[in-house]
């Protein structure tokens, strides 16, 4: 088997609050192949948009290691990794908070090749920009506004223009749609697929919209309070989801179909609990309609159950540990 | 035929500002029987929650005017009622539950507080301890304890604090709820407990509901009939059936389909509709859809279509003109 193009051993972030250790990302493994997208789903605060940040060293992991093409990039030193981030990119949730209000938008493009130096002289940057706009879909007048002056949509482009002007091989994508429209939430789809195709892109696609993660990615993640309880291809995910807190999160999401109005869906109960000094034994176990005793004693690990389908989950272990 | 709580008939809402005159809302008629509850489904800027801020008559002052219609609730014409009048309206006949639960609770007053406010309001001849006791009651009926009372907002989760604003909007059990996006900012395991506990209040109080959503599978969950509204205009409303069954839609409700990622079905590629909102400053001439239109005809540019009414059905379009 190839190198994957990205992989976690362990990684960990931890958070110090007054209150404890906040436990962000605990002890994640990941494994993303060139070209293909993995989605990381997950409810508010389990930890995904950290983990996105920790594998690009936007926050330094607590332990652990990300692997780029078999590389430890934990180690690296500063220059090392200026190196390095050009192949790795980041498009961020928040088009309206992510770009500087006082640059124009040929500025915001262009900054990332004026830090790398990956152009020789004001013409090719110029030829560059321009390219990469129409690539992304923005017209070319617009080529000096500023980000106020445009819709959500827009600014989201300006985002991936700005992703991609050091030819990035990995991108982060951090709920890159979820702020905006739906029909205009359609059309950056449509666009980050083309440019996967196109480039050949490797993504890592974070969102709390299954129906998105679904019709994007691959594989999926599955994350709760800072660990991943399932990881199998996007198919597999749906056809057979084996964790109770997948089964939940795909039964909550509301169907635009009738059907779905007159079966009386089982609904999970609760919240989630605190990430600050978890307690030992599985995190979703407080939640769990199928809860045993084992589940709040030991450490459920992410062991593979069928090919290529990993859960943590004690009702998929030998008998005698439940 | 059951009884009409609430007809608006050609509302228009206009927003004037020194730099230009915003047109909101754009001749709308709607009609909601007793018991009902409607969907209004519409983008960003489509003119949701100004109808909805206009039937509460909370539109900002002087800069929003209601400049032609009326909103008839219970032979009361809300357009002409005094601020006096409004306030014994609000809270007692008609309440509204907003969409950022995290803002719109008082965050100085414990919640206990802020729901008694509004039988302070309403309820004159209750005694303190008629009202204390009606404040646990209600708390109970949205699945908080009573001993919370005397908690503050911040103790709240986001989705314990939804339940604290809708047992506000609850406590004189008013005959109309408008509900501006109450599930959007929250997870969706923890929206699925909010919107079957809001079904379940509505039946049992036999309330009326316009509930404003973007979410087409929140709509298929928990409405009867649906609106859809496009730039300040309603281009397609009829029973949920229609709208999710029907053969026949405005071409923007199709784009709207079109744009979800279907959970049941593996596509490659979503069917965004192109272009953007138009700008409602200076909205076009004719269909008000017709630049983003797939089906537009000469007509469609000049003239503005007519209801064409298929017994539940009425869909704002000329394709369907006899």
């Amino acid at each position: 088997m190839s190198v994957p193009l990205i992989e976690t051993k362990g990684l960990k972030k931890y958070f110090k609050t007054p209150k404890g250790e906040l436990h962000a990302v605990d002890d994640v493994n990941l494994k993303i192949e060139k070209g293909n997208t993995l989605g990381v789903v997950g409810e508010s605060g389990c930890g995904k948009s950290t983990l996105g940040r920790a594998i690009l060293r936007l926050v330094e992991p607590t332990g652990g290691e990300v692997l780029y093409n078999g590389q430890n990039i934990i180690n690296y030193n500063s220059k090392q990794m200026m190196e390095i981030r050009k192949d790795l990119q980041i498009i961020f949730q928040d088009p309206y908070a992510s770009l500087n209000p006082r640059m124009t938008i040929s500025e915001i493009i262009a900054e990332p090749m004026i830090v790398c130096k990956t152009v020789r002289n004001r013409k090719d940057m110029n030829d560059k920009v321009y390219k990469l706009m129409e690539t992304v879909g923005l017209a070319e007048r617009l080529i000096n506004t500023y980000p106020h002056e445009l819709d959500g949509g827009r600014r989201q482009r300006i985002g991936i223009a700005r992703a991609l002007a050091l030819d990035p091989e990995f991108i982060v994508c951090d709920e890159p749609v979820s702020a905006l429209d739906v029909s205009i939430q359609a059309q950056i789809l449509n666009l980050l697929m083309d440019l996967q195709d196109e480039r050949g892109l490797t993504y890592m696609f974070i969102t709390h919209d299954l129906s998105v993660v679904k019709h994007i990615s691959k594989d999926i993640a599955v994350m709760y309070l800072g660990q991943c309880v399932e990881r199998t291809s996007s198919t597999d995910l749906f056809r057979n989801p084996m964790h109770p807190y997948t089964q939940a999160l795909i039964k909550a999401i509301p169907a635009p179909h009738l059907r779905s109005k007159t079966q009386e869906d089982e609904i999970i109960k609760g919240e989630i609990t605190s990430p600050i000094n978890p307690k030992p034994g599985c995190r979703f176990a407080a939640r769990c309609p199928k809860a045993g005793k084992a589940c709040s004693e030991t450490n459920v690990e992410l062991r593979e159950i069928e090919s290529g389908h990993f859960v943590a989950c004690t009702l998929y272990c030998e008998p005698g540990i439940r | 035929m059951s009884e009409k709580l609430v007809e608006i008939k050609d509302l228009n809402v206009v927003y004037k500002t020194d730099e230009a005159t915003v047109y909101a809302v754009n001749g709308l008629n709607l009609t909601l029987n007793k018991g009902e509850t409607l969907g209004l489904v519409g983008e960003t800027g489509a003119g949701k929650t100004t109808t909805a801020l206009s039937i509460m008559q909370l539109l900002p002052e002087k800069v929003g005017i209601i400049n032609q219609g009326q909103i008839i609730l219970d032979d009361i014409d809300i357009t002409r009622a005094t601020e006096a009048d409004m306030r014994l309206i609000r809270g007692e006949r008609v309440s509204m539950i907003f969409q950022d639960p995290m803002t719109s609770l008082n965050p100085i007053l414990t919640v206990g507080e802020q729901i008694s406010e509004v039988l302070e309001l309403h309820r004159l001849e209750m005694s303190q301890d008629q009202k204390a006791k009606r404040v646990d009651e209600i708390l109970e009926l949205v699945g908080l304890s009573a001993d919370r009372k005397h908690e503050y907002p911040h103790q709240f989760s986001g989705g314990m604090k939804q339940r604290v604003v809708i047992a506000m909007a609850l406590a004189c059990e008013p005959k109309l709820i408008l509900a501006d996006e109450p599930t959007t900012a929250l997870d969706v395991t923890i929206q699925a407990q909010i919107l079957k506990m809001m079904k379940e209040l509505k039946t049992r109080l036999n309330t009326s509901m316009i509930f404003i959503t973007h979410d087409l599978g929140v709509v298929a969950q928990i409405c009867d009939r649906v609106a859809i509204m496009y730039a300040g205009e309603i281009i397609e409303i009829g029973t949920t059936e229609d709208i999710f069954e029907g053969e026949h839609h405005h071409p923007y409700t199709d784009g709207l389909f079109g744009s979800i990622p279907d959970m049941t079905k593996m596509t490659r590629r979503l069917s965004p509709i192109e272009g953007l909102m138009p700008d409602p400053t200076d909205p076009p001439k004719g269909c008000k859809f017709h630049p983003r239109c797939p089906h537009c005809m000469e007509i469609c540019k000049t003239k503005n279509p007519q209801n064409n009414v298929f017994s539940t059905h009425t869909i704002k379009c000329h394709l369907f003109a006899n």
